[in-house]
């Protein structure tokens, strides 16, 4: 029996449908980035680009205040106080149902309702799976790259105290420009289909530099930043490479015979 | 339109920025987003155009026919708009969804083009009270993402510099009853003069700032938005508030003088890069619809 979407080629199955996969297809232990879509009783439903909306249970997020308590049915009415639709919530994947939808829980400081800043909605297969994915980039601003392909961009949080719970300061002109410029820089290396890491945003961020926020998202001007990206990134990994046996000698089939000094101006 | 749910951090997240004239994408709030403009893409219309103004994607095809003159204006031809949300632009426009919308858009679009100097209607008279030239605007919004008024009048304005009505001979017979002759040529026909065709100016209220083609995020900031229609000259055709909120007096003075001042500044680059396209003329290279 052969499913949808394939057929026989001399004896082989093939497939006849080609593509990248744009929906999340979460495990066990991702990080995602959702929208409050549904308040029900002990239970929110969450937006996560995934073919199911995603659920988070009363009892997998941490109380305001923080005791360890059973859930009453106080808290079950109070839910709407502390999680309402539209509200994004950084979490990680706890189990997966039957059915393909995820569980999840933001039992951890780390995660939670997000505050101000500004989501990014792309392609869950370019994000790269990395140990971490909450990242402060030098540049000066805060990163979540969600495995469900939402990536949130916020300011640094410069003291220890957790975002919302108080009065927020308004954010500085000079952290928006940096927080769009990035947002840009990521709509930038989707364009490209660029795998999208703490890394690459930040060199993407330093070759857009030249450019003003609002001009990245030309296609000229992107094409042209995600081409000096991928420039870095030769020059970073080729350096490592390269830096590792300094006493060697690079030979390039079209333009000759270099050494490290003679490639590299810094050295 | 198509809607967005926003949180209550990210609206002030926006609402602060636009005060401050820095948006999320970093334009200021009387910048458009990126856009580009093609003509001549529907072989069997008179004239096309297909405008892209961020992810909006709104296609108008224009259709001369011969018709009847209305019994008003027995020496004028006249428009007609339709403009149809497709399912494709967004899941809401599903089956009858976007019959509403679309009709807003087609009233107000009459609106706007119901005044002498727009387009000149006396060209499309053929013979006084016979025979007129009626031009059919078909709009078709293709994708939704904001602004779809700003996005459908540059594509009428393209539109109706590219439509080529033929040239049409009246000549007698014997009995002295009318004949209208279209002429063999295909390329003798009649172009608009499209200089007073107003584009118009979509101006979002957030929070105590107005900014001009907003994204559905900060769409869904604001509560009231005025629509404006501007002319080349700085001459508003057409003034609509859209949105339950409400606006000032002196909120919609100064948006008016912003749409004006923005609105101006459209005109000239489009007309020059219309008139570019078309010298181009046969080598022009055609996008389309899969560039």
């Amino acid at each position: 029996m052969r499913g949808h979407g394939t057929y026989v080629d001399e004896e082989k199955l093939t497939a006849s449908v080609a593509g990248e996969v744009q929906e999340f297809n979460g495990e066990v232990g991702d990080v995602v980035v959702g929208r409050i879509t549904e308040v029900q009783q002990k239970r929110w439903k969450v937006e996560t680009n995934s073919r199911l909306d995603s659920v988070l249970l009363l009892s997998a997020v941490n109380l305001p205040g923080g005791e360890l308590r059973r859930r009453s049915a106080e808290d079950e009415l109070t839910m709407r106080e502390y999680l309402q639709e539209g509200d994004l919530i950084s979490a990680e994947v706890q189990s997966v149902f039957s059915d393909g939808a995820l569980s999840l829980h933001t039992r951890s400081l780390k995660y939670g309702k997000l505050g101000q800043g500004v989501l990014v909605q792309l392609s869950p297969s370019l994000i790269k799976r990395q140990k971490t994915h909450f990242h402060n980039l030098p540049c000066g601003a805060s990163i979540i790259l969600g495995n469900n392909g939402f990536v949130w961009l916020y300011p640094l949080q410069h003291n220890r105290k957790r975002k919302l719970e108080a009065f927020t300061p308004p954010i500085s002109l000079a952290d928006r420009e940096v927080i769009s410029r990035l947002r840009n820089c990521l709509l930038a290396l989707t364009a490209h289909k660029v795998l999208l890491y703490d890394t690459s945003v930040l060199y993407c961020y330093e070759s857009s530099l030249q450019h003003q926020v609002k001009d990245i998202l030309k296609p000229e001007i992107m094409e042209e930043i995600v081409l000096l990206t991928s420039k870095s990134f030769w020059n970073m990994k080729a350096r490592k490479a390269i830096l590792s046996f300094p006493k060697h000698f690079v030979i390039c089939n079209c333009c000759g015979i270099f050494t490290a000094e003679m490639l590299f101006d810094d050295l | 339109m198509a809607t967005v749910q926003v949180s209550e951090a990210e609206k002030v997240y926006i609402l602060h920025g636009i005060r401050d004239d820095l948006r999320v994408d970093g334009r200021g709030c009387e910048d458009y987003r990126h856009m580009e403009i093609e003509t001549d893409v529907v072989s069997n219309t008179d004239g096309s155009a297909k405008v892209t103004l961020g992810h909006t994607a709104v296609l108008v095809g224009i259709k001369a026919e011969i018709g009847k003159p209305r019994p008003m204006f027995p020496g004028e031809g006249y428009l007609e708009f339709f403009v149809d949300c497709s399912a494709n632009a967004t899941p809401e426009f599903e089956g009858r969804g976007g019959e509403e919308l679309g009709t807003e858009l087609s009233n107000t679009l009459y609106k706007v083009f119901n005044n002498k100097n727009s387009v000149n209607l006396k060209s499309l008279c053929i013979l006084k009270g016979e025979h007129c030239w009626v031009l059919y605007v078909d709009v078709l919004l293709l994708q939704c993402d904001g602004n779809l008024y700003d996005a459908i009048s540059i594509a009428i304005k393209a539109a109706l510099f590219n439509t080529k009505i033929p040239k049409v001979h009246i000549s007698s017979d014997e009995e002295g009853s009318k004949e209208i002759e279209l002429s063999d040529d295909p390329y003798d026909c009649m172009r608009l003069n499209v200089e007073n065709v107003p584009c118009i100016v979509t101006l979002c209220k957030v929070g105590h700032r107005h900014v001009v083609d907003a994204t559905l995020q900060e769409k869904a900031c604001s509560v009231a938005s005025l629509v404006m229609a501007v002319t080349q000259k700085g001459t508003v055709t057409c003034l609509r508030k859209v949105g339950g909120g409400s606006l000032d007096p002196e909120s919609v003075f100064e948006m008016t003088e912003t749409g004006k001042r923005v609105g101006k500044a459209l005109h000239a680059p489009l007309m020059s890069l219309l008139q570019q396209e078309e010298k181009l003329g046969k080598s022009r290279q055609k996008v389309g619809f899969l560039g």
